[in-house]
């Protein structure tokens, strides 16, 4: 298999874009992926569409083929475009499947892109819930704050977790998205902001819960040995892992570990040749912020149960032993569903060029992501280092 | 949720109807036609379970989809029934009530409405057991 390379990266602000189509957020993102690459619409050999539900939220299906028209790669160019769906996991199936592409040999220049328009929808609640079991969990009323606030009791009982520990990955987060520019919320809050704030499934408050958003991210990837030919400062994947899980939450040996992000980090470690301390940021899916402590503890990053403390004590932050969401996560940045996987690449790109401003972690050399599809039916983990 | 799709689900949903594999012993609820440990191996029959069970973990729900907004707040709850077998249900009780191995019951509720003059829906959810 052939060594593979990020080249560019473009993002659409993330939020209520009231004003901004579903194609118009792609053309956005990937025009300013292909300016960042230098790469122009001819050398292009496929692309790939993550979103989770364009069919519910906006009543478009066929969005591959939708988004390579309106860029033009459709009707003069012919290029092969692909929507890929994994719930809130298809952002980074769309990467993973852009670099197994470049990596087989089939193609050389990719772009694998994401997207979601949810917001001005009918009943966000509702289609989110279609990423769980709809017969056997959707219709015993489990929302997915609901799920996840399954987790979190399963969790604070089994460890101790408190609820201001809780809180304080929503502050922290929220820390970072400050100093995002393309971040939903870009305003610090304090603890007493979420334990304050509305309970929406006890013990998860709305402060604890990633918004519902639009927005969309693209990146483009090329062979390692062509990548000088179009940037100087290319990210080379290190590692691409897929792992998969019951669909239900309630059929796993233990609610507060996610089977397949344990699989998919210990895949990524294995592929990358890494250990653990080598990774100096990671860009996790907080969903809720539950899920963030349950991330890094199942990558391996910190023992199971002592994420909390980990937190509260800053490890987390920039600065810490291991900043976590240096994008604002899916808490502060937002959480256009299918746009997610691929704005942590977005991120991990920006932090090992350097080019992150004032959430720029220092020395950046080896970043990760992780990204799940419904409470962890399907996780998807990447590693990235600079060349 | 389409008509096709709710009368199909009968059965299990009126009768806690699940399955059970007879090569390694586990018992489904929600009902498997597939044994996940045996896979090909695994020799599937019915199984009616006893309606009676323990929540493993629970929230109470207060911001709900549309369909089920006249619940809220509502009790979510993972079950483990006494053969095994976990589902995701609604325990009916004050939300101040439920605690993790609380014993339930399965009793028969109706799940919600498809408005005023819909198919309404029905199915299984749990009570607190107390002996
Ligand atoms: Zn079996």
């Amino acid at each position: 298999m052939r060594e593979v390379a990020v080249i560019g990266a473009g993002i659409t602000a993330f939020g209520e874009l009231w004003d901004t189509s579903f194609r118009d957020m792609c053309a956005e993102a990937g025009v300013k992926a292909l300016e960042d690459a230098n790469v122009v619409g001819e050398q292009i050999d496929a692309m790939f569409v993550g979103s989770m539900s364009a069919g519910r939220f906006i009543g478009q299906e066929h969005v591959g083929a939708l988004v390579a028209d309106y860029v033009g790669l459709g009707g003069d160019l012919h290029v092969p475009a692909t929507r890929v769906e994994a719930a809130c996991a298809s952002g980074g199936l769309a990467f993973r499947q852009a670099v197994a592409a470049v990596a087989s040999g089939m193609s050389d220049i990719v772009v694998a892109a994401g997207v979601e328009k949810m917001t001005d929808v009918a009943d966000a609640t509702d289609v989110l819930a279609g990423a769980a079991d709809r017969e056997w969990e959707s219709f015993a009323g489990a929302t997915f704050p609901g799920l996840y606030a399954m987790i979190a009791c399963d969790y604070m009982n089994k460890y101790g977790l408190t609820r201001e520990q809780l809180a304080q990955v929503a502050v922290k987060n929220h820390y970072h998205g400050a100093r995002n520019p393309y971040a939903q919320f870009r305003s610090e809050i304090t603890q007493s902001t979420v334990l304050k704030s509305t309970l929406v499934a006890s013990p998860l408050r709305l402060f604890d819960c990633s918004p519902v958003s639009d927005g969309a991210a693209a990146v483009i990837v090329c062979p390692l040995e062509r990548a000088k030919e179009f940037t100087d400062t290319p990210i080379k994947v290190l590692a691409s892992a897929q792992a998969g899980d019951t669909i239900a939450l309630h059929d796993r040996p233990d609610f507060s570990t996610m089977g397949a992000t344990v699989a998919a980090g210990n895949s990524a470690f294995k592929q990358a040749k890494l250990e653990r301390k080598a990774v100096n940021f990671v860009e996790v899916h907080d969903c809720f912020t539950i899920a963030e402590l349950c991330a890094i503890e199942d990558l391996g990053f910190v023992q199971k149960g002592t994420a909390g403390k980990f937190t509260e004590e800053g490890q987390t932050q920039i600065g810490g032993k291991l900043p976590v969401n240096t994008s604002g996560g899916l808490k502060s940045c937002g959480h256009p569903v299918g746009a997610t996987g691929i704005k942590q690449v977005w991120e991990a790109v920006q932090q090992l060029r350097g080019e992150a401003g004032k959430r720029q972690v220092d020395g950046a050399e080896i970043g990760m992501t992780q990204n799940v599809g419904g409470t962890g039916a399907t996780v998807v983990s990447h590693i990235f280092g600079r060349v | 949720m389409t008509v096709a799709r709710f009368w199909r689900a009968i059965p299990q949903r009126y009768n806690m109807v699940g399955t059970k594999c007879e090569t390694c012993g586990a018992v489904f609820f929600p009902p498997r036609s597939v044994c996940p440990h045996c896979r090909r191996d695994g020799k599937i029959v019915e199984y009616q379970c006893s309606g009676k069970g323990k929540v493993m973990t629970f929230s109470v729900v207060h911001s709900a989809s549309d369909q089920y907004s006249e619940m809220k707040p509502y009790v979510l709850a993972i079950i483990e029934l006494e053969e095994g077998a976990r589902m995701t249900t609604h325990v009916i009780c004050e939300p101040e009530e439920v605690y993790i191995g609380m014993p339930v019951k399965s009793v028969f509720r109706v799940l919600d409405r498809e408005g005023s003059d819909g198919i309404i829906h029905y199915g299984t959810k749990f009570v607190p057991d107390v002996a």
